[in-house]
Formats: structure tokens, sequence, C-alpha cells
């Protein structure tokens, strides 16, 4: 059986699924980072993608074309794909809130009501 | 103070090179786009490549505004001995190798002549000059990591040393100096080529040696000048050639 892969480079190369040849070892490869936008001081750096690099110094250079090149952009932060500790998809139903618990969010509050209760009795004065 | 003809003469001379040279480099290095070693490297060369372009374009105005041809003709018409880039940035890219170091030496070059012209009595040089700083950085940032990252495995940085040891005498021929140092100077126009020179080994052979290269000596390698002068290597005519291709078809065509 042959390696099946959604990469068309990797189908046509017919690679026999139990080979060993050719398996590149971890750091035959550059690795990747991510990368991290900063528009301005002080605003949260936000993730715009990836860049494989063979060091971290490259990837900023790589990652300020790629990433930087136009638009406003005034730090950037790269941090190893395989420094990214993430959860698991079939984890997330971690991330459910239970519709009856609604009184544990801010609009549940109908504190509107008793400010507004509020302000009329300090205009009455 | 009053230019004199002779001044004005020295200040194009210095434009036309400068111009050349980004101009002739910026379309060397294109040559790499789409054959980068990856596609980061691909696109980040690319876009530097045109960075280059872009300089020579600002510097081509500057001499319009002085008398000379719009940039188009200027860029498009002349033929080899009428350039006055250094011989450096006319040959062919060669392997990945000879591309980068280059580079490298070319952008140290670069940037520093623009830092010298930052306080130029020539305004809109001086903006240029200013306009161009972050860019031109980048630049340099991004050779000195490259000559830095193959300066870490044996076999690469085999191969940069006798790249280096190679290129060397084209990029002394960088600054082969003018028959107008001493009117460029009194003026304020620019401090010399002998100036920048001096600045550029400064400046590369300490960042070479804290990478692992040794740097030939200066004092003992004969420069391949020439370039400025309109001689140039049989390299440069068929750059010409591709380059106009286009142009040429119709040289009166509204883009």
């Amino acid at each position: 059986m042959n390696i099946v892969s959604i990469d068309p480079r990797v189908n046509r190369s017919q690679i026999d699924e139990n080979t060993q040849e050719g398996i590149a070892n971890p750091l035959e490869h550059f690795q990747t980072y991510e990368v991290f936008e900063q528009k301005k001081r002080g605003a949260h750096h936000i993730h715009v993608g990836s860049v494989h690099a063979p060091s971290a110094e490259m990837a900023v250079i790589f990652a300020k074309e790629q990433y930087s090149r136009r638009g406003q952009c005034v730090n950037l932060w790269v941090v190893k794909t395989a420094d990214v500790f993430a959860t698991e998809y079939e984890d997330s139903d971690i991330f459910d809130t239970i519709s009856d618990k609604t009184y544990r969010e801010p609009e549940a509050y109908k504190v509107i009501d008793r400010i507004n209760a509020f302000k009329e009795r300090q205009k009455a004065n | 103070m009053e230019f004199t003809d002779k001044h004005v003469q020295g200040l194009k001379d210095l434009l036309y090179k400068m111009a050349d040279d980004l101009l002739i480099i910026g379309h060397r290095n294109s040559e790499w786009t789409g054959l980068g070693p990856v596609l980061e490297e691909d696109i980040a060369f690319s876009s530097m490549a045109q960075d280059k372009v872009g300089q020579s374009l600002a510097l081509y105005e500057i001499l319009h505004q002085l008398g000379e041809s719009d940039p188009d003709t200027v860029a498009f018409t002349r033929n080899a001995p009428q350039f006055h880039c250094s011989q450096l940035v006319e040959l062919p890219i060669g392997e990945y190798d000879f591309s980068l170091v280059r580079h490298f030496f070319f952008d140290h070059a670069d940037a520093i002549r623009f830092d010298m012209l930052a306080t130029t009595v020539v305004e809109p040089l001086q903006m240029v000059a200013k306009k161009f700083r972050g860019e031109i950085k980048y630049h340099t940032m991004h050779a000195d990591i490259w000559m830095k990252q193959l300066g870490e495995s044996e076999e690469a940085k085999m191969r940069i040393q006798s790249t280096i040891n190679e290129v060397f005498p084209y990029a002394l021929g960088m600054f082969e100096p003018s028959e107008f140092e001493s009117e460029l100077q009194e003026a304020g126009i620019f401090d010399g080529e002998f100036a920048l020179r001096e600045k550029w080994l400064n400046k590369v052979v300490p960042l070479l040696e804290s990478y692992g290269y040794t740097v030939p000596n200066a004092e003992t390698i004969i420069p391949e000048f020439g370039g400025r002068k309109g001689q140039h290597t049989e390299h440069l005519q068929p750059l010409l050639d591709e380059m106009t291709e286009v142009f040429a078809i119709d040289p009166g065509a509204d883009w």
C-alpha cells in the first residue's frame, strides 16, 4: 500500500507505507515558528500565521516579509510551534456554557433597571 | 555654497552610479523569484529586489530634476558602456551562496552610503536617504542573519568562505574613486569613496569574523575597477537586453 495524502506530490511519489527510506529525521527539515504581530505599542500581539525557519532569528526575518510587509506593525514575536501546548478538539466540550447558568454572565443582571431608578431619584431631588 | 559645473557633474556621477547599482542588483536578485531555496526566502529576497528597483527610481527622479532624461528613458535606453554600476552587481546570480555574499557586501555599502548622505547638502538626496533607512536596515539584517546562520555548519561555512574570497575583489570595486571626489567633499555633497570604503571595512570585516569567516586583506587585493567608467563584464549587456525587451517593443507606449 502506498501512502495516501491530501498532498498530490506525495501521491505521485508512490511511497510504500512501510518504507523507512527517505523518512526525514526531526532536524533534517526546518521547524515551524508561529508568528504574532503587534499593530501598535501596547496592543495585543495577534497570531498571523507560521513560517519555516532554522532558527528564531531567521524566523523573524522571514516573518517580516511574509506577514508585515504591508500595513502597520511595530513588533513581531515568533514562537516554536512545538512549544505551543494546545487543548484537544475532542475536549472542546469543556468550553460549553450551560444555558441555565446565565446568572454567571453579566447580561443576566438587570442592574440597568436599578441604575435608571437611581438616576430618576437623583433628578427628583 | 554655489555649485559650479564640476559640482553638478560630480553629483550626477554619484547619483548615476548609485541608481545603476540598485537597478542592476534589483534586476539580478529578482531572477531568484520562484527559485529561492525555501518559499519564505523566495518572498523575502524578491521583495528586497523590488525595494532596490524602487530606490533606483527615486534616484533617477533626482537626476531628472537636474536635467537628465526621465527615469524610464534613462533606465531602458542606455547600453552597457553608459552604465555606471560596479561590476559586482552585474555578475550572474550564480548559486545561492554567491547571491547571498554579494547581497551582504553590497547592502552594507549601500546602507553606509545612504547613511553618509543623510547629512548631504543636496536636499532631495537627503530626503531619499532618510526615506529608505528602514528598508535598507532590514536588508542588512537579512544578510547578516544568513551569513551567521551559514557559519554554523562546516559544509556551508566552507562554501561561503570560498565565495567571500571570490567576490571580495569585486566588492572592493564598488569603491572606485570618481574624478570628482574633491569637488563632492568640498561642497558637502558626499564624503567620498575612500571614506565609504573605510567605514564599510570597519563594518563587514568584524561581522564576518564574528561569524567564523576570514576576510582577505583589502590592502593586498587588486579591486575590480572599471564599472564606474563604463567598462563592464560581458554579463551586463545581455542583462540589459532582457530587461529592456518589453520596453523596446514600443518605447512610447503609455502604461
